[in-house]
């Protein structure tokens, strides 16, 4: 047994030496995961989105909340996809490509910041209680257990419904129901970590708590980090597009959930209308998906054990 | 600390050091509300003076490796008190606790688990020396001296290099040397060769005899390899149940064991020549539940010469000349 | 009773295929089990001897095969046969003692019916008589027949190994293989099982195979060793002479390096280095980095095997000095060099 995990280790000297130490295993993580396609494909979708989202003001065509008009100073509503209009109009004669492009940026904003909070927020009180345990612990993973309880989607619309409608309260609500999560498998790998003898060896050669904790145990668990942040991101814009859908987004900001729900009131779907919902309900997917490739492909390197 | 007081008592001082751990509840436990315990360590009495080396002997789960945890401060007692230099070791924070750390050290048993596999080997020897706050500029001085001690080639030779780049001989090597650079009066060696080869071991172990001798080092060699503490500790204690059943100077222990568990374990160790003796162990059965042990001796379930008084009375550590002490009745 | 040995091992190599590439973990190694011996297979980690104990019972890890040589078991090769034949020799042929007795046992059934399952399904007995010859396996490994109903969990390590030994020995197997049986116990246990082994191997005069890093197991049980290094076999022969006329430096080195409770007096001789990378190509002796007395022939060419006068096959090139050498090996100044 012992002698099997020595083998192991001693039989990887192909490992180029480098300086910096965190830098370099996640360099060579990443390497890993370039190598599985699906990962490749949620990358691109998430590299697709943010080159999108920068630079939508050079690739909308109108003001998404524009009125447009036709030659003849009709309302230009329900037209179909045209060289003016590349996805066609929604009935009030609003452009659907260029509030698809807009949209990718309210997906951006919620999901990248709702990712890294949920991901900062859910590390964090892993760690903490993971590496303290006793009382803290107990009431950091009481109150996690109360918010998994907690159903996610009313929860999300009472608290949009409650606090004016803003994508500010979506996020929060985002990360106050997904922190748990993150929250829990950070604090099962600080647990593991805790055991191992370098943390130990810290310890007796005079580290601090948070030394321990943020120098010899958080690097260990950062890429776990990493995974859960890029699920949340789906989730995230899932969350702000089912709320909106149901109405309570906000009406300021044209989101893809937004557009759907204009379409679906506007009665697209029996129109045929699909050149105004299948677009936006096409990018949500894609985006939830993308941040599911990438966690599919982070858990083969993280935990290569699971798939033999 | 003044020079006659260092002279005056040992430098590492436990006695009554007693560790419960809560043991898991059964049923009718938890109608009770009665909590059972584990006594991994049982009101032991020890002492280390400087330059010293001590063996703790014993089989897996007699307490052993929790006596070197007590003895560094890396768990509390339940009971009794520990005390490092005259100093009460229980109370020690902040400046105080850094001071006691960089006095007392430990060499772990696995050296392939014992190094941040995130560190490069020269940041894993600074680490110590970080932790406590020594001025950086005599960090790379220091890291040196270290690695000469322990007869490894200087730093400029493990550049950019992680742990797992190196053979488990140089990365125990590495352990010891991190030990070592804060210029400890005290090691405690938690079985410290048992994950490496044999060929490679034996350059561990005459290392760790050499930095002990040169340096003056009390240790403290946890294991329960009784060749190992043969070759590197002048005294040997020996823990059964987390009792220490006898004490004595190494060479005297081994060659005329007192106690019958004593006499047990040195006659199981094989050595490596053929013409050995392959009589029956004079003892019974397996080691017992540590768990609410009953009156009497711990070991009078196994022991082949037990009578009634052992079951009646616990023997107490007695002395019995030449610094020998044992824990039995008919001794 | 016939002079032919139980198992034959000849020119036997196995490979893995890794990340890094092919590696070459056995190198044409020989050797031969005689009936009712212990042969100590015996060598660092790394060096082959697991893989050697696993080609033998046909449980090679997926990404291992052999890829030469000849496993004669009573004289019949198993590697060229048919696969089924291999495996119809497993438990009845040749049995294997683990590591770990808790990773052989179903943690959820019975131990007794764990040992009935293994007499009825491969041993063709009925249900009554498995009982009864599981009762008396118990026995012969000293255990009581009265704990046959209980869980694995309920066993301590020792009697767990001791459970591996009964269930090896179930269906009357011609080749018994240990894998470090006594590794993971502690002293006392060891010893307790190591007799149970010397014991029922004179009474049942087994044929085994006992693969370890220890020598004092070796010289403890063995009639014969085999010491391996780096994928080969360096030197072999009778248990004494190897252990007290060593004439291969490794061997010397090992013997050296090892704490002896009774002389522990004497300095420890370590050797110096690390086994080589067996996946690169290698030329020449695979102990010639770490061996004080090489030659400049030792890096260049493989060493022949010599067989000494008293049976010993050893393969060095300075097999005529190796009176010479033992002496000097005992100096720990031979062995140490400049860093």
């Amino acid at each position: 047994m012992a002698s099997s995990t020595r083998g192991c280790r001693m039989a990887a000297p192909d490992m180029a030496a480098r300086r910096t130490t965190v830098a370099s295993g996640l360099a060579s993580k990443l390497a890993r995961l370039l190598r599985d396609p699906f990962t490749v494909a949620g990358l691109t979708i998430y590299a697709v989105l943010i080159i999108v989202a920068v630079f939508a003001d050079l690739l909308m065509t109108h003001d998404p909340g524009e009125i447009l008009f036709r030659a003849n100073g009709r309302v230009a509503a329900n037209q179909p996809p045209s060289a003016a209009y590349l996805l066609g109009t929604t009935n009030l004669g609003r452009d659907v490509y260029s509030q698809l492009i807009g949209g990718s940026r309210i997906a951006l904003v919620v999901g990248f910041t709702a990712a890294i909070c949920v991901a900062a927020f859910g590390t964090l009180i892993g760690l903490l209680a993971g590496y303290f345990g006793g009382k803290l612990d107990a009431i950091l993973m009481r109150l996690a257990d109360l918010a998994l309880a907690i159903p996610f989607l009313p929860f999300a619309i009472v608290l949009a419904g409650f606090s004016r409608s803003s994508t500010t309260n979506v996020i929060v609500a985002v990360v106050l129901l997904l922190w748990p999560n993150t929250a829990r498998v950070i604090r099962a790998q600080v647990l593991t970590v805790k055991e191992r003898a370098y943390v130990e060896a810290a310890r007796v050669t005079g580290a601090s708590d948070a030394r321990i904790l943020f120098v010899h145990v958080a690097p260990n668990i950062l890429p776990l980090t990493f995974l859960y942040g890029s699920v949340a991101i789906g989730w995230a814009i899932l969350t702000e597009a089912a709320v909106s859908f149901v109405g309570f987004g906000d009406a300021k900001n044209i989101s893809w959930g937004y557009m759907l729900q204009d379409a679906f009131v506007s009665q697209a779907l029996s129109r045929g209308s699909w050149h105004w919902f299948v677009p936006p309900g096409l990018c949500i997917i894609l985006v939830v998906i993308a941040g599911f490739f990438i966690a599919r492909g982070a858990e083969d390197v993280l935990f290569p054990k699971l798939r033999s | 600390m003044t020079a006659a007081q260092t002279s005056a008592h040992p430098l590492v001082a436990a006695s009554g050091l007693t560790k419960r751990f809560a043991a898991p509840r059964s049923l009718s436990d938890m109608f009770s509300g009665h909590q059972p315990h584990v006594h991994a360590v049982d009101g032991i009495d020890l002492r280390i003076a400087r330059g010293e080396s001590v063996g703790l002997l014993g089989e897996s789960g007699c307490g052993k490796t929790t006596t070197g945890r007590l003895l560094l401060k890396l768990t509390e007692p339940s009971a009794g008190s520990i005390a490092f230099d005259g100093v009460a070791i229980d109370t020690l924070k902040g400046n105080a606790l850094t001071a006691f750390r960089k006095r007392a050290q430990l060499v772990f048993q696995n050296p392939f688990d014992a190094l941040n596999p995130r560190f490069t080997i020269e940041r894993v020897l600074a680490e110590p020396l970080v932790n406590t706050g020594v001025e950086r500029a005599s960090h790379s001085d220091k890291v040196e001296k270290a690695l000469a001690q322990v007869r490894l080639p200087p730093l400029s030779r493990f550049e950019g290099l992680f742990p797992h780049q190196l053979s488990g001989g140089q990365l125990q090597r590495i352990v010891l040397a991190r030990a070592l650079v804060l210029e400890p009066d005290f090691i405690v060696a938690d079985e410290p060769v048992s994950m490496l080869d044999v060929s490679v071991r034996a350059g561990v172990l005459n290392v760790m005899r050499e930095v002990r001798a040169t340096l003056g080092l009390a240790a403290l060699y946890i294991s329960h390899d009784l060749a190992l503490v043969r070759y590197v500790c002048s005294t040997t204690l020996v823990m059964y149940l987390g009792k220490i059943v006898e004490q004595g100077p190494t060479a005297d222990l081994l060659k005329t064991p007192l106690h019958p568990y004593t006499r047990a374990l040195v006659n199981a160790v094989p050595v490596p020549r053929v013409d050995q003796s392959h009589e029956p162990l004079p003892i019974i059965g397996n080691v017992s539940d540590a768990r609410g042990q009953p009156r009497g001796c711990r070991f009078r379930e196994r022991c082949p010469m037990a009578v009634a008084r052992c079951a009646e009375e616990e023997p107490p550590l007695r002395d019995c000349g030449q610094g020998r002490r044992v824990a039995c009745h008919l001794a | 009773m016939s002079n032919q040995p139980v198992l034959d091992v000849r020119d036997l190599s196995v490979e893995y295929r890794t990340a890094r590439g092919v590696v070459r973990a056995v190198d044409g190694i020989s050797f031969s089990v005689p009936k009712g011996a212990i042969l100590g297979l015996v060598g660092e980690s790394g060096c082959g001897k697991t893989t050697v104990a696993r080609s033998i019972t046909g449980v090679l890890h997926q990404s291992a095969r052999i890829a030469g040589g000849e496993l004669l078991l009573h004289g019949r090769d198993l590697v060229s046969g048919p696969p089924k034949a291999w495996l119809d020799a497993r438990w009845r042929e040749i049995s294997f003692v683990p590591q770990s007795a808790m990773n052989s046992l179903d943690p959820v059934y019975r131990i007794g019916n764990q040992i009935e399952e293994v007499l009825i399904h491969r041993g063709g007995k009925t249900r009554a008589a498995a009982r009864a010859r599981a009762s008396t396996l118990f026995e012969m490994v000293g255990l009581n027949p009265g704990r046959l109903d209980e869980y694995p969990h309920q066993f301590s390590g020792g009697m767990r190994q001791r459970v591996a030994i009964a269930l090896a020995l179930a269906l009357n197997p011609s080749l018994v293989i240990a894998d470090e049986p006594v590794t993971a116990l502690d002293v006392i246990v060891q010893r307790q099982i190591l007799d149970v082994i010397r014991d029922l191997q004179r009474r049942l005069s087994l044929s085994m195979i006992l693969v370890t890093h220890d020598i004092s197991v070796v010289a403890y049980l063995c009639d014969q060793v085999v010491v391996m290094y780096a994928g080969r076999v360096v030197e072999s022969g009778g248990t004494r002479d190897v252990l007290e006329r060593p004439r291969h430096p490794y061997t010397m080195g090992l013997t050296n390096a090892f704490p002896d409770l009774e002389s522990a007096a004497h300095d420890l001789v370590p050797i110096d280095g690390s086994p080589p990378d067996l996946s690169q190509s290698l030329a020449g002796c695979r102990f010639q980095p770490r061996c004080p007395f090489a030659l400049p022939v030792c890096s260049s060419d493989d060493p022949q095997t010599k067989t000494a006068g008293s049976g010993t096959r050893f393969a060095c090139h300075r097999h005529a000095d190796s009176d010479m050498l033992r002496r000097q090996s005992r100096d720990i100044a031979t062995w140490q060099r400049p860093q």
